[in-house]
């Protein structure tokens, strides 16, 4: 049959030789920061950006105000950003989809309220109190998610929509403008509490020895397979930048920050750190390790390309509004339980501008199809440590609003430009 | 014509309500050889080619595969069959990588985890069987990937599933000349290991290239479809352009009474 081919076959180009089982099993640490350079360069920033600017922050601000350093501050800072790092977190998953959800904040601020209400009016339990915030958050992404994806509406609509008419909802459930106060002393401790100094240091090692053995295994099974694995170098490098960072983390939270000991000591790593963590392994697990994660950046890659290959582009869209509700009926739950009370400001005013633009400046695109859960964690620091030093240093708050606004601005500008930069090829 | 073709239809007729665009439509597609599917604009190519994917289904006629008289309604019944199609815009998500893009909706997993590491097995064994070193790591991302490159991923991926009938619709269209080399090689490859390959193109070089058959298209009918050693490239541009050259194609015009 070949036979009948034609006589014009092109001649089959001789290729160089290199390329020829061009793979060594492992690329040396020089090779994988070179690759990483070229990341770069070609505009695949990741979350370089929020890193430098967190270093050049905090460096600035404790050069100005060396308060900022103090250990009671180190600790005010995370309890602060925590509420807003989990609604940033679940809007990464909208983000990564293209969309946008502007009724996140005020979504947490009615799962606060609900949270607040049947504890303190109806005498409800925490777990139960939790269980009916958290639904509370999924029948609102589901709504949401259900409008943008079934109906068609584009999400800024509904989610403005829905921004105004959750405000609302707020005031209703709080009887025009009552604040209910939060007694519960298990939600109470959720932002106000510390673990004790001995669990902190068994918790990071124990994150530590699982990192390891989870990178160690995966690269293992990856040689094993004759696939390029990651060196044995740069996990020990990565253990070690956990345990060094972490180390000195529970370090400076476990020392003693009362300022006055003998009515109250205050020491230990704030119980919001691992419930912030554990949500962190469990998004990164869900979007880089299921098929659903996949399947969440193909949607946000090419909606086309994914719908061919037989995903249900409606179901994707619509799962990732109900995880950005429920992670923000989580950051209203960390909200409720560090002011001890809800009221009608609870996720309003700029709760959800300062999540989306963790988001933003962590490196999460807001064309879709980048970023990850780690983002909203390093960007949700450095803007946490834009308005904690700037109270420091005595400006106001609308100087810290303007300042804020125009990181957040940068960080889409830089977005844009690096989205540019690899499109040009 | 000894053994039985991959791909055989008999009489295909389709319309899009009024308008009939595909008349008694006779096609065979062999295991081991390039089919070329040529036709100028309007002449129902991509029109088949759906039907043979299974994204229209087809008013009249018989589709056999293998030999067997089979139904195909949508896409998924003509991927069971192994019929895969590559379409001109490729449907890639560019902000996965290689072994992603090639196993999306499909992918390998152990309980809830993905299975990387042996769809990367999987994927570099394809390639390889393709005889592709033009892509440097499996782990980059298509959005780093030359047009010719993000063919070969599109190309790859349809091999990937045993599939026995590949059809590619303009893979050439948008590359520069070495590209179009490497290319034309694989779609060449692609039928030395075996599979049954429907080529369209507008391209005659190309067509010439690589094809054994040609199957030209005039106005929703079959002129005629011929052995590429037996044909020379003015005879195949007259069927392109009038239905008919010398004595190939239909004696009367298509546009007459049928023969």
């Amino acid at each position: 049959m070949t036979s009948a081919l034609a006589p014009q076959k092109p001649e089959r180009p001789n290729r160089p030789t290199d390329s020829e089982e061009d793979r060594p099993p492992t690329a040396g640490l020089g090779d994988i920061g070179r690759r990483y350079l070229d990341q770069v360069r070609a505009g695949e920033l990741g979350a370089l950006p929020a890193v430098a600017g967190l270093v050049v922050l905090c460096v600035f601000f404790s050069l100005l105000r060396p308060v900022f350093l103090s250990n009671l501050n180190f600790a005010n800072l995370l309890t602060q950003s925590a509420g807003s790092i989990a609604i940033a977190m679940g809007l990464v998953f909208v983000l990564l989809l293209g969309e946008i959800d502007l009724s996140a904040g005020y979504a947490s601020g009615v799962c606060a309220a609900v949270l607040a209400i049947l504890l303190t009016n109806h005498g409800w339990p925490w777990y139960g109190a939790v269980a009916a915030a958290m639904l509370t958050g999924a029948v609102i992404g589901l709504l949401i998610g259900t409008l943008v994806a079934k109906v068609g509406i584009p999400s800024f609509v509904v989610t403005l929509a829905a921004f105004l008419g959750f405000q609302g909802v707020v005031l209703i459930l709080l009887k025009e403008g009552t604040n209910v106060s939060v007694k519960d002393p298990t939600i109470l401790a959720i932002a106000n509490d510390n673990l004790s100094p001995v669990l902190g240091w068994v918790l990071l090692a124990g994150c530590a020895v699982g990192y390891a053995v989870l990178q160690l295994r995966r690269s293992r099974d990856r040689l094993g397979r004759g696939l390029a694995g990651t060196p044995v170098a740069l996990l020990a490098v990565r253990t070690g930048a956990v345990v060094v960072l972490g180390g000195a983390a529970v370090y400076l939270l476990n020392q003693e920050r009362s300022r006055n000991v003998i009515v109250s000591s205050l020491k230990g790593v704030p119980i919001v750190v691992p419930v912030i963590g554990a949500l962190l392994l469990l998004g990164t697990f869900t979007l880089q390790r299921t098929g659903f994660g996949l399947h969440i950046y193909a949607v946000g890659g090419s909606a086309e390309a994914a719908r061919r290959a037989g995903i249900s582009v409606a179901f994707i869209r619509t799962s990732a509004f109900v995880i950005c509700s429920c992670l923000a009926a989580v950051g209203g739950i960390i909200a409720a339980s560090r002011g001890n009370s809800v009221d009608p400001n609870t996720g309003g005013s700029n709760v959800l501008l300062l999540a989306v633009g963790s988001a933003v400046i962590g490196g999460t695109s807001l064309f879709g199809g980048r970023g990850r859960v780690v983002d909203a964690v390093l960007g949700g620091l450095v803007v946490a440590v834009i308005q904690n030093g700037m109270g420091l240093m005595g400006y106001s708050s609308g100087v810290k609003y303007a300042v804020t606004g125009s990181v957040l601005l940068v960080a889409a500008g830089v977005d844009a430009m690096s989205r540019r930069r690899s499109a040009q090829r | 014509m000894t053994e039985t073709p991959t791909l055989e239809l008999r009489g295909i007729d389709k319309s899009f309500g009024p308008v009939q665009v595909l008349h008694d439509i006779a096609l065979s597609a062999h295991a081991g050889e390039v089919t070329a599917l040529v036709g100028d604009n309007g002449a129902g190519k991509s029109t088949l080619v759906k039907c043979i994917g299974g994204i229209h289904p087809i008013d009249a006629g018989d589709y056999l595969f293998d030999g067997r008289p089979v139904h195909v309604h949508s896409p998924r019944d003509a991927a069971a069959l192994g019929v895969e199609i590559v379409y001109q815009d490729l449907a890639l998500c560019d902000n996965l990588d290689i072994v992603q893009n090639m196993f999306l909706g499909r992918e390998k997993r152990r309980g809830l985890v993905l299975d990387d590491s042996t769809m990367e097995e999987m994927a570099a064994a394809t390639l390889r069987g393709l005889s592709v070193r033009t892509v440097k790591s499996l782990r980059q991302k298509v959005s780093s990937l030359s047009g010719g490159q993000r063919q070969t991923v599109a190309i790859a991926k349809a091999v990937l599933w045993n599939s026995k009938l590949v059809v590619l619709d303009e893979p050439t269209a948008a590359l520069g000349v070495a590209q179009t080399a490497q290319v034309l090689e694989l779609v060449r490859r692609l039928a030395d290991n075996g599979l049954a390959v429907v080529l369209i193109s507008h391209n005659m070089n190309d067509v010439f290239a690589v094809s054994d058959r040609i199957a030209a298209l005039h106005l929703g009918r079959m002129a005629a479809q011929v052995k590429a050693s037996e044909v020379t490239h003015a005879q195949v541009v007259e069927l392109i352009t009038s239905g008919r050259s010398g004595d190939l194609g239909p004696r009367t015009t298509p546009n007459g009474a049928a023969v």
